[in-house]
């Protein structure tokens, strides 16, 4: 029954993966890579690796979809048909030498799995000193249920902190590549910028109307938020913990933007005191590492904090940590949807090139060499403005 | 060496080249991130089958009267632990991508490799052609 329900879900993973691939309209590609990751959470329950299941569950199908959709409101929705460089293949057309380098490496992978432990084995070389360790002593050294988190906040605390470290640096990339929430730079509109924006204040406005979307946004976004707490203190008992909280949270606002409109959820949350939100995380975390370097311990070895019964100042560490974690993901996941959905939509000429331009031949006097394009200096232009 | 390879793995193996295609030919750059998250989840997925044991349930204690019931054969709760952060951080990341993106088609006026690219070389070309009429002009000064 196992077998054939990983078939099933296998069948329909590969078949989304070359959808994925072949689709042209990327707002269809997009709507399949939500489903790509929903099947791979399917089967990631179905490999008994639960908490792996619910963080893609929330990142894949949720949160990745809304900012490639965010990122397509600001770019174009649809790949062109033909491609404008000669030299190029057409985007239809099979690209061989890709085609190639995919073969070779995957049956260079191919060839390196008929080493491996078949599928399943109790003995595989992967599951022997390091998972016996944990599998054995979680209970008796820290106490808490779910051995993911115990591993996750504990054993590889370090790890984790690492991991944060990176989340936090993502969302101030991304700030200081689309500019503060708060500041827009406002480029210079064009006529069609103009027409464009009042096309898209109509659709916002039919979905102002929408009485059912809305209706049914307010009823749900409570429980959403309900249910994130609810992730982020039973993390220690079951699947879920700060991660998985952080992104729900953030799910619960983007859906409020998306319903009501980014200039609502900035007015809720705005954008500079999210800013000040964001730091607090990996400060939690690394401050409860020094508190328990500072009473006597280890950095990040919670036992310090009540040297009589050790279990529990585990049961503290974790839940600071876990609260740290969820802090920061929400607030940069936050902060990043509205950093997308903020930024105005400038409408610089689509770019084309035609293939019949004769290439420069070095060695002209200036005034001989061909102009760019005219589009492409207009950019320049906007690009130094 | 003389066996069949796992056919879980050749599947996830077929799906990472996939991505990996996609991430390759496709001359979007939309479409390159959504074959690097394809190309991710199918090593995460590498990950979290090698730690499956057949038969061994989620690696969260069965209580009983408040203590593990023991002889539970668990899943590897390791390679969970390492791939949960993984898809977190690959979302975080892959934001910074996007915001790339969209930077890249305000700059240029389009999101496809192959025009951006094109662009580029038209303006070495000028540059340099530029470069090379000023040393002619510094050789040769006109009265």
């Amino acid at each position: 029954m196992e077998t054939a329900i990983t078939v099933v879900l296998f069948v329909l993973l590969f078949t989304t993966a070359v959808l994925v691939g072949r689709q042209r309209n990327l707002f269809a590609a997009t709507m399949l890579t939500g489903i790509f990751s929903l099947v791979s959470a399917s089967l990631f329950t179905v490999m008994e690796a639960v908490d792996v299941a619910f963080t893609e569950a929330a990142v894949g199908a949720g949160l990745s979809t809304v900012l490639m959709l965010a990122t397509l409101s600001l770019t174009e929705d649809v790949e062109p048909r033909e491609s404008r460089v000669s030299s190029v293949s057409s985007v239809s057309s099979v690209s061989w030498p890709a085609l190639l380098v995919v073969l070779v490496t995957g049956g260079a992978l191919v060839y390196g799995t008929l080493d491996m432990p078949a599928f399943g084995d109790a003995n595989a070389s992967v599951h022997q000193p390091l998972s016996h360790y944990y599998i054995d002593r979680a209970w008796d050294e820290i106490g808490l249920p779910n051995m993911v988190t115990s591993i996750l906040a504990s054993y590889r605390g370090a790890d984790t902190f690492g991991e944060l470290g990176v989340v936090f640096l993502a969302g101030i990339s991304v700030i200081l590549l689309l500019g503060p929430p708060n500041a827009p730079a406002a480029p210079p509109q064009t006529e069609s910028a103009e027409s464009a924006s009042a096309l898209t204040a109509d659709r916002r406005a039919q979905v102002r109307e929408m009485p059912v979307v809305r209706t049914v946004a307010k009823v749900m976004l409570p429980y959403i938020v309900l249910f994130a707490f609810y992730v982020q203190a039973h993390g220690d008992f079951g699947p879920g913990g700060g991660f998985q909280a952080g992104v729900i949270l953030a799910t619960a606002f983007i859906l409020f933007g998306l319903v009501f409109g980014p200039k609502e959820l900035t007015r809720l949350v705005p954008p500079a005191r999210l800013e000040r939100v964001v730091p607090l995380g990996p400060l939690i975390y690394g401050g409860v590492g020094v508190v328990a370097m500072l009473m006597g311990g280890e950095f990040l070895a919670y036992g310090a904090f009540t040297p009589e019964h050790p279990a529990h100042g585990h049961h503290y560490g974790i839940f600071l940590v876990e609260l740290g974690v969820g802090i920061t993901v929400s607030a940069v996941m936050i902060t990043i949807y509205t950093t997308f959905a903020t930024r105005p939509r400038t409408m610089t000429p689509y770019a084309t090139l035609s293939p019949s331009e004769p290439p420069v031949e070095v060695g002209l006097a200036a005034d001989d060499v061909p102009a760019l394009p005219e589009e492409r200096l207009v950019s320049a232009e906007e690009v130094a403005s | 060496m003389n066996r069949l390879p796992e056919w879980h793995y050749v599947v996830v193996v077929a799906l990472m080249m996939l991505g990996l295609y996609i991430v390759i030919a496709k001359p979007n750059y939309v479409k390159k991130l959504m074959g690097l998250s394809l190309f991710q989840v199918s090593v995460i997925m590498l990950y979290v089958s090698m730690g499956r044991i057949t038969g061994g349930t989620a690696p969260i204690y069965i209580l009983e009267d408040g203590v593990p019931r023991p002889f539970v054969l668990y899943t590897n709760p390791v390679p969970h632990v390492l791939m949960l952060t993984a898809i977190v951080v690959g979302v975080a990341t892959m934001a910074v991508g996007l915001a790339l993106v969209v930077r890249i088609r305000e700059a240029y006026g389009s999101s496809q490799e192959d025009v951006v690219a094109e662009l580029d070389r038209r303006d070495e070309e000028q540059a340099r052609a530029r470069e090379t009429s000023v040393i002619l002009d510094a050789e040769h000064p006109t009265p």
